[in-house]
């Protein structure tokens, strides 16, 4: 029986789901968490937190810009502010405040960021960002977290909340397979390997890491050994377990939900280029704007579904 | 401390101000003379607060420059007022410094908590910590000053709103008035109209300081001004200063806003400024 049997997906959930179950407990557990949101407390579901901590809950209005400054202050005085909204909203929008209030002034900030990529669906591009890995992992000293489930994005908004330093924790709408245990703890900057195996590195991150699983399950099956790899934390990278993976596979699969430049995958090329040049291929959106459509479509069609993953493996070991 | 013993340390941070932008041939002297009166009164004699910089400032009256650019008349001021040693007025600018050409926490200069130079953002954090201290059952008050020239970014209107909307009465925002931005007056570059009237639209209690340039005067406002906190609205307070005050070549123009003066031109100044409780 292989290792990836045990990943089922008879538990669907969306990943911001886990956000709010994990901001209920806050609410209860720590009395420094603020609760911050700009016009979309349903869509983070904050709704529960805002109804029993009226008094540390930060309705910004559609003033995203204030929110993030606001944000800054209520961290100088020792408070916790998970700063939330649409991903687009809290970093390309923001860019300038994040930069100068939050990171540059190193403010234990927390910035929450629902609806990213393309699986926003049908609200179209101006919604659907796929460069604020990029924005924000370019940011010295902010920690870039890409949550792929339910429990993980649970598990992760708790884990942040403990560390000290401004944060981006970045995760979806749509319901998608919850199959990481609820018990795993989540160590921020460490990768989850999921399968062992030796004849490709297959690195995921996001809503890709189940596609990553399935197309590992496909080519099993055809008799390649996969070595599955969540990378959760963008930044700081688990450089040592990439570069064990490949010494033993020599090449490598990057997949995310984001531009190919300036993601999860040129981190990866930055660190191998440095270290240990292998073969590489990119499962990524290729320098486009996304569109309105059903999220699975969208994937399909911008080559994020399980099936580019597979192709891109069997191409890269080609080139090995 | 008396009036007088304030104008006093005001002139010395005028020479203060000159002289740091002269040895680098750098940094923004005009808003920075301009507001003299303002840092003085407050850092010397409004704000209640520690001995000791703490981050937090808890239980303290707390300070955001948001027009980060006059950065020499607030380091002067806290030089002056025991944050750090004035010698260190010396490496203004200079690198390895933690006197950065803009405010900054990131070299750990003790009395700034937020890094302002890219406008229009200090109004927001003074906001959320105004509100942390309200969280915290702290009765202190947070100061914050802003160009006017600032007010154009469409941040500070985000701010203006929310304060008003969620009654942050334990600020006092001071606008300098001094009406002149680095393109020229403001009537030219882009009016900002009848600011009481704006603010006011918003649902602030705005009052005057109409002679910011008097230490008297900007005292009494800013007594006045805290009168009116706790009452359910933010207070702003517009004052009116000149920029450049001080030196008279600088005064009634635009054109100081971010030069330097040359030797000749710094010896001009400090002839003007009296030495009072010594040069760095």
């Amino acid at each position: 029986m292989s290792k990836l049997d045990q990943y089922k997906n008879d538990d669907i959930r969306d990943t911001r789901s886990g956000f709010g179950a994990a901001m209920d407990i806050l609410g209860e557990t720590n009395e420094n968490v603020v609760a911050m949101c700009a016009d979309l407390t349903g869509s983070l579901k904050l709704n529960d937190f805002a109804k029993k901590h009226p008094e540390r809950f930060v309705q910004a209005g559609i003033a995203e810009a204030n929110m993030i400054g606001m944000a800054a202050g209520l961290a100088i005085a020792g408070k916790i502010p998970f700063a939330t909204s649409f991903a687009e909203f809290v970093t390309a929008r923001v860019y300038d405040q994040v930069r100068q209030s939050v990171a540059y002034s190193n403010k234990n900030v927390k910035i929450a960021a629902s609806h990213a990529g393309l699986t926003l669906g049908e609200d179209g591009a101006t919604h659907q960002i796929l460069e604020d890995i990029g924005l924000m992992k370019m940011l010295p000293g902010f920690t870039v977290i890409n949550t792929c489930d339910y429990n993980q994005t649970k598990a992760a908004t708790l884990a942040v909340a403990e560390m000290e330093g401004p944060v981006y924790l970045r995760f979806g709408r749509p319901k998608v397979p919850n199959f990481t245990p609820a018990d795993q703890k989540f160590e921020i900057g460490k990768g989850v390997m999921l399968n062992e195996g030796n004849d490709v590195t297959i690195v995921a991150t996001g809503h890709l890491v189940w596609e990553a699983i399935e197309a590992a399950r496909v080519l099993e099956a055809k008799g390649t050994s996969c070595e599955v790899i969540n990378i959760h934390t963008i930044k700081p990278l688990d450089a040592p377990m990439i570069l064990k993976s490949v010494s033993k596979t020599a090449c490598v699969v990057v997949a995310e939900e984001h531009q190919k430049h300036g993601g999860l995958g040129a981190s990866i090329s930055t660190l191998l280029a440095e270290n240990k040049p292998a073969p590489i291929e990119f499962v990524a959106v290729d320098d486009k704007f996304g569109e309105s459509g059903k999220p699975a479509d969208l994937m399909k069609k911008y080559g994020l579904s399980s099936g580019d993953i597979v192709n891109a493996v069997e191409k890269v070991i080609k080139r090995k | 401390m008396s009036t007088q013993e304030l104008e006093k340390i005001a002139s010395q941070v005028r020479r203060d101000i000159v002289r740091m932008v002269h040895a680098q041939s750098s940094g923004h002297p005009g808003g920075s003379l301009g507001c003299t009166e303002y840092f003085v009164s407050l850092y010397f004699k409004i704000l209640e607060r520690a001995e000791d910089f703490d981050m937090k400032g808890k239980n303290e009256d707390l300070f955001f420059l948001s027009n980060g650019h006059i950065s020499p008349v607030f380091y002067s001021v806290l030089a002056r007022s025991g944050f750090f040693p004035v010698e260190e007025l010396n490496t203004f600018r200079m690198l390895n410094s933690r006197l950065q050409g803009h405010p900054t926490t990131h070299e750990g200069l003790p009395g700034v908590r937020i890094a302002s130079g890219s406008l229009g953002q200090g109004m927001s954090v003074a906001i959320g910590t105004a509100m942390a201290k309200k969280m915290n059952g702290d009765d202190k008050i947070i100061y914050s000053l802003h160009g006017d020239g600032e007010l154009q970014e469409g941040q500070i209107w985000e701010a203006v709103m929310f304060a008003a909307h969620n009654k942050v009465d334990n600020l006092i925002s001071t606008i300098d008035y001094n009406q002149k931005q680095i393109d020229g007056p403001l009537e030219e570059v882009l009016d900002l109209g009848n600011l009481e009237a704006k603010f006011k639209a918003f649902n602030w209690d705005v009052m005057h300081i109409e002679q910011g340039n008097n230490m008297q005067a900007v005292l009494d406002g800013l007594a006045k001004a805290k009168t009116k906190t706790g009452k359910g609205k933010p207070v702003c307070v517009i004052m009116h200063t000149e920029m450049g005050k001080g030196v008279d070549y600088m005064e009634g123009t635009h054109k100081w806003h971010g030069n330097a003066p040359n030797d000749e031109q710094l010896a001009s100044a400090l002839n003007q400024l009296e030495e009072t409780i010594g040069d760095y």
